[in-house]
């Protein structure tokens, strides 16, 4: 929701910090996991985070959140799924070019990354391409592997 | 200038050293020349003639001229084809690529093929959204946004990779390019956006539209404090009026036009428009022109294209220089007026 999701925004210090410590305490579970198998897992997890994520951020589930970089304003609801900040349209009162009431995306991302203890410096960091093949699975989970788990042999450089 | 190996039209240029495409507008801004581009307005046409008449009308007044990739979300003659004709004759295009409408496949292949065709210059941009177009019913594509894109760009380039990894057997020679647009909302944020796009392989910048000179200032300002002058060339985009209802027009309708009321007015209370929109161009060049990190100016004059030679002829920018266009050493009368 539009509303819940711009309060996401102004809260982002404390949310960003809610986050941290649910990752931490994702990741001490990760032998737990493990155990039960991710891919199990995965499903219910994607239906979890869809459901919190989705009440917040309006999430779009790109399965490779980039929240902490960009302030807690999803960058997914960027009628242009711009990742890595505004587009050259943003009009005059801070709306989006091709939703005019909406507010850009971006310009909150800006305000958000502000409230966020090493905000500003995350957001000057380039987002590569999205991989698309992630759409709709858990991010959450992909942390926590990508955190205790070596990298694959054939990952991106 | 007049480079002593100045090629047969269609062949590309030795790469310099320090250079990494063969293409005279990269020659131009690292040789500490002020460049001009401009912007041709691809036609809704099969024909070529149309492409080569509407580039004729910049001859000795631009370095390279932007081909648009589907401006304004408008369909039109593709951005690479309009590219390969202006290269055959020895023209230096930019084709602008823009990410709404092919997803990273279809555009390394156009990267590609568009170097393979001679083009020097191309320019990264995320694009207009569909909605403001003439077929809003299409689908938007935005698999990449624009600094992706750069990524890939100078992946292809500087790796001689696909994204995939796979290797290419040449790597393309390319200059590359994107835009930013210093007068709108979140201002702060703009300086910024630049370090980005120079971390993701942007080596020249064409703005927005500028008619805010004090918004320009605060921006190059930010872009000095971050310590980009020497990192990237800044080209400075502008463009005439035709009439003060135009220029309004335009604030209220073109994405990310930020035009001061006092434009409107100097348009408004001019007896002559179309001449006062020429010098409120002429005015932007020479002031853009003496801030410091500025190294050319990007004429965009969307359906005044023949008054980008007499906007650039009066700003006395070009001092005498006179820009490669066909036929310029043999028959130098030739010129665009």
């Amino acid at each position: 929701m539009y509303w819940v999701r711009r309060w996401s925004v102004r809260r982002a210090g404390g949310l960003n910090r809610v986050y941290n410590a649910l990752e931490s305490l994702l990741v001490a579970l990760a032998p737990l996991f493990r155990a039960i198998g991710y891919e199990r897992l995965e499903r219910p997890m994607a239906y979890l985070e869809r459901s919190v994520k989705g009440l917040l951020f309006d999430c779009k589930m790109c399965g490779q959140c980039v929240l902490s970089s960009t302030g807690m304003s999803c960058s997914m609801n960027c009628p242009k799924n711009l990742r890595n900040g505004p587009c050259g349209g943003v009009r005059a009162n801070g709306h989006c070019e091709v939703k005019p009431e909406m507010r850009c995306v971006w310009v909150e991302a800006w305000n958000g990354a502000g409230r966020i203890k090493g905000g500003l410096d995350k957001i000057r960091v380039v987002q590569l391409p999205v991989d698309r093949r992630l759409e709709g699975r858990s991010s959450w989970l992909k942390v926590v592997r990508e955190r205790t788990e070596p990298p694959k042999p054939e990952a991106r450089k | 200038m007049i480079f002593e190996d100045e090629p047969v039209p269609g062949y590309p240029l030795p790469i310099l050293p320090g250079h990494t495409s063969p293409g005279r507008l990269e020659r131009v801004l690292r040789a500490g020349g002020f460049a001009i581009t401009t912007e041709l307005a691809p036609p809704d046409s099969a024909d070529p003639e149309e492409v080569f008449k509407r580039a004729r009308v910049f001859d000795g007044y631009a370095d390279a001229i932007n081909a648009t990739d589907g401006s304004g979300a408008n369909c039109h003659m593709s951005s690479l084809a309009v590219c390969s004709l202006l290269t055959r004759i020895g023209y230096a295009p930019v084709m602008q690529i823009s990410c709404r409408d092919k997803n990273r496949i279809a555009i390394q292949g156009d990267i590609l093929g568009g170097a393979a065709m001679g083009v020097c210059n191309m320019l990264c941009l995320s694009g207009d959204g569909v909605q403001s177009g003439d077929h809003p019913q299409a689908k938007p594509v935005f698999d990449l946004d624009s600094l992706s894109l750069l990524e890939i760009g100078r992946t292809l380039r500087d790796e001689s990779r696909f994204q995939s990894g796979r290797k290419l057997t040449s790597a393309p020679r390319v200059f590359f390019g994107a835009a930013e647009n210093p007068t709108v909302e979140p201002l702060e944020f703009r300086a910024e956006r630049l370090a980005k796009k120079v971390a993701a392989g942007a080596q020249f910048i064409q703005t927005q539209y500028v008619y805010d000179v004090e918004r320009l200032k605060a921006f190059m300002r930010g872009v000095e404090d971050l310590g980009l002058l020497d990192k990237v060339f800044i080209l400075i985009g502008v463009g005439p009026f035709k009439t003060a209802k135009g220029a309004e027009w335009m604030r209220n309708n073109v994405p990310g036009m930020h035009v001061p009321d006092a434009m409107i007015k100097r348009m408004a209370g001019a007896a002559d428009q179309a001449r006062e929109g020429r010098q409120i161009c002429i005015d932007m060049i020479q002031e853009a022109r003496a801030i410091k990190g500025v190294h050319g100016v990007h004429v965009m004059a969307y359906r005044q294209e023949d008054s980008v030679a007499e906007i650039i002829d009066r700003s006395g920018v070009l001092e005498g220089r006179v820009p490669w266009y066909p036929d310029r050493d043999k028959n130098p009368d030739r010129k665009a007026s």
